[in-house]
């Protein structure tokens, strides 16, 4: 391998080498220009000459494969790589401000603001997943977000890839390394088992995250040795309310959720993760919320010592994983929609939740807001419109005996219903819509369809569904048809 | 440039043709053919006459066991091979037994290799079965990519400089990068008889500046090459697995 000649103003395929901006144990990062390429740029090189890690040349493999496939705003972009041929690089998109690990001082932070970051991360954790990545060592250091201004963050990015699974990929750090490599404090316990294809790894990552943030402490201390990691294996964290008696109890049931030692326990996707945080007031609460002890020691010995602990079987690949657990999203009008409409709803709806055992489904209703003439909460009986359909909007979805944390009613309040849906649909990243067509009516003619709106213009699946075919009654004799 | 690299066509004229339209598509430059073009299916002649001509225009081919076994009764080979290479033999002429048997057991090709069944002992038609398998392969060469066939099941396997191992069932149309500094073996499905439980014809794309891979099925009319065998009269057992991919 040749030896590197990084130095500033030296030009490696056509980028000039600013300054070195970071220099850490795997790798340099420094600022680059080039010709015809306006945004900040930045280069990382890997530790690679003789005597270095063997799992700096690995892990900046493993980037070297990833970073060029990702797209989206949750990742930097990447505009090129050299490879170990040459001189190894990767030339990415450089994200102004700081990463995460600026805030450790100012732990804990306040519950609201933990949560919005929170919800941000899971977003962009749903999107590297469903591009077939689990990135394996989230936590403080690997997460930025755009935009400068504190107060209203952008979407969350995450950074360093270099641990990263890629499910159509070859895996060079499973062959490389007998030891899990990642980040002690953060490392989800199947990690120590050797498993490198859960995406539900990185939702642990992400409670242990969630948890110092909320808390100020690590719910698994720092110990870096093998045997303190084990301890997750069989020991659970102290609930954060018994270190701090006013923390709210949904930020408690989601914290445990994702630190269970199952990864089946965990939330399915980070898709649903991010719709908890994003509604805290539909968190479904249990057992976890109250809790503030540890489990007893007994409890724990049993799991410790339990025979029946198998090793993990191969699993379906992380595309079909996401794919069983989508958000769906049933848009109907319990106020003026047909009966025969809301059933024929309801049994589609039935239909595709019985394939999809972890799917959860959001039930909408637009109440609709006039454009001029100030809406009153209250109607003429004086009962409250907006209580009102959300008790109706339980009961259409009672029949469907779903479970309560898979399940959630939303009102929202729009002047626009097909606009409010398709909002809806993009900020909490629903999989399904299914929404209901209006016969012939007066009102659709109108007003234009909001099926056909919400049809064209979503960037997910819709279904549209429709009363079971009648016979079509006989035209009337005074109409003349033209 | 990108090569359309086709293993084990075993007189499917069906399955290959099929690919070579997709490959040709997918604007394939240049055809390299690993091997066992004869043997199981029933139209052995319109395959080696086609291998013949692409040769001809600048394709590289490798002899496989199957391809061998025409000229020598010596491979040893089970009961339903035996029967379809017997009925192979007297389907094709001198012209082609004379370039079955002059194919070379391996092309090397700037830094790629071109093999039937492995690196290591060419001859003995070794199977890569595993990545102790395939190591042994990689370490008899110092070619950054060994293309091979042979086991009808495609897998993409990996080796650092440190001689650690890495393994992969590719999955189709994802390009995979085939990094420098490490070395790399593509082992590639069958065309006209694939066994991984997926009864379309396999192939794959490799992209020579980008280094990229890319694993490809083709459908082909299979009830069609079925109908073939069992009309010659070979065992019907190489007409129904066709349809398992098995």
């Amino acid at each position: 391998m040749p030896i590197p000649l990084v130095k500033p103003g030296a030009v490696i395929d056509g980028y000039t080498i600013g300054e070195c901006v970071h220099a850490g144990g795997m790798a340099t990062l420094w600022t680059v220009t080039h010709a015809g390429i306006d945004a900040p740029l930045l280069m990382k090189i890997p530790r690679a000459s003789e005597g270095e890690d063997p799992a700096a040349i690995v892990s900046f493999e493993m980037e070297m494969m990833i970073l060029p496939r990702l797209t989206g705003p949750h990742v930097p972009h990447c505009y090129g790589t050299g490879d170990f041929a040459h001189q190894a690089y990767a030339v990415i998109e450089r994200i102004s401000g700081t990463t995460l690990y600026k805030r450790l001082p100012d732990l804990p932070l306040p519950y609201e603001e933990v949560r919005l970051l929170v919800a941000k991360i899971a977003t962009a954790l749903a999107d590297l997943h469903r591009q077939n990545v689990i990135h394996h060592d989230i936590k403080p250091s690997s997460i930025m977000f755009r935009g400068s201004d504190e107060k209203a963050r952008g979407e969350a990015v995450l950074i360093d890839f270099g641990l990263s699974h890629h499910n159509h990929l070859p895996d060079l750090l499973q062959a490389e390394f007998r030891l899990p490599y990642g980040t002690a404090p953060y490392m989800a316990p199947e990690r120590l088992r050797g498993v490198r294809d859960d995406p539900r790894s990185d939702l642990f990552s992400l409670g242990v995250l969630l948890y110092f943030f909320s808390t100020g402490e690590r719910p698994f201390g720092e110990g870096e040795t093998l045997r303190a990691m084990r301890r997750r294996l069989w020991r659970d964290p102290y609930p954060p309310r018994a270190l701090r008696s006013d923390y709210p109890p949904w930020l408690q049931e989601v914290v445990l959720r994702c630190l269970e030692i199952e990864p089946e326990w965990r939330y399915p996707t980070a898709a649903q993760l991010a719709f908890d945080l994003t509604h805290p007031d539909h968190v479904k609460l249990t057992a976890r919320a109250e809790r503030l002890k540890r489990d007893p020691l007994s409890v724990a010995w049993r799991r410790r010592f339990n025979p029946d602990v198998k090793p993990q079987g191969a699993r379906s690949d992380l595309a079909t994983q996401i794919a069983m657990s989508p958000i769906v999203a049933v848009a109907l009008d319990t106020a003026e929609g047909e009966p025969e409409l809301n059933e024929a709803l309801r049994v589609t709806t039935e239909r595709i939740l019985a394939t999809l055992p972890s799917a959860r489904l959001a039930c909408v209703n637009v109440l609709k807001l006039n454009r001029i003439a100030i809406d009153k909460t209250l109607d003429e009986q004086g009962s409250n419109k907006h209580i009102d359909r959300l008790v109706a909007l339980r009961h259409w979805a009672t029949p469907l005996k779903l479970d309560e944390n898979r399940l959630s009613v939303h009102v929202l309040e729009a002047v626009d219903p097909a606009a409010a849906v398709l909002e809806f649909a993009e900020a909490n990243q629903v999989d399904h819509v299914i929404i209901g067509a209006r016969q012939g009516s007066f009102r659709r003619m109108l007003l234009g369809s909001v099926s056909a709106k919400v049809a064209a213009e979503a960037t997910c699946t819709v279904t549209v569904v429709r009363p079971p075919r009648m016979a079509l009654p006989e035209p009337d004799a005074g109409v003349v048809w033209g | 440039m990108l090569l359309a690299v086709f293993s084990d066509i075993h007189g499917n004229r069906q399955a290959f043709e099929a690919c070579l339209k997709v490959a040709r598509a997918r604007g394939a430059e240049r055809f390299v053919l690993l091997g066992d073009f004869v043997g199981y299916g029933a139209d052995p002649e319109w395959v080696v006459d086609t291998v013949m001509e692409l040769v001809a225009q600048g394709a590289v081919a490798v002899r496989g066991n199957h391809d061998q076994a025409v000229n020598s009764s010596s491979e040893t080979m089970n009961n339903e091979a035996q029967i379809a290479i017997e009925w192979t033999r007297g389907r094709l002429d001198a012209a082609q037994r004379r370039f079955l048997a002059e194919l070379p057991m391996l092309v090397e090709d700037g830094d790629r290799l071109f093999v039937h069944s492995e690196a290591s002992h060419p001859q003995r038609w070794h199977y890569i079965r595993s990545t102790a398998d395939a190591a042994k392969s990689l370490i008899a060469t110092t070619a950054h990519v060994t293309f091979c066939g042979h086991i009808h099941r495609p897998a993409l396997y990996s080796m650092s400089v440190t001689a650690k191992m890495t393994g992969l069932v590719p999955k189709t149309d994802v390009s995979v990068p085939l990094l420098r500094g490490r070395q790399w073996l593509a082992v590639l499905g069958a065309v006209g008889q694939p066994r991984d439980g997926d009864p379309s014809a396999a192939f794959a794309l490799f992209d020579t500046a980008s280094c990229q891979i890319t694993y490809c099925r083709a459908p082909y009319d299979i009830a069609s090459a079925a109908n073939r065998i069992r009309e010659n009269g070979l065992p019907h057992w190489l007409a129904d697995r066709l349809s398992e991919g098995r």
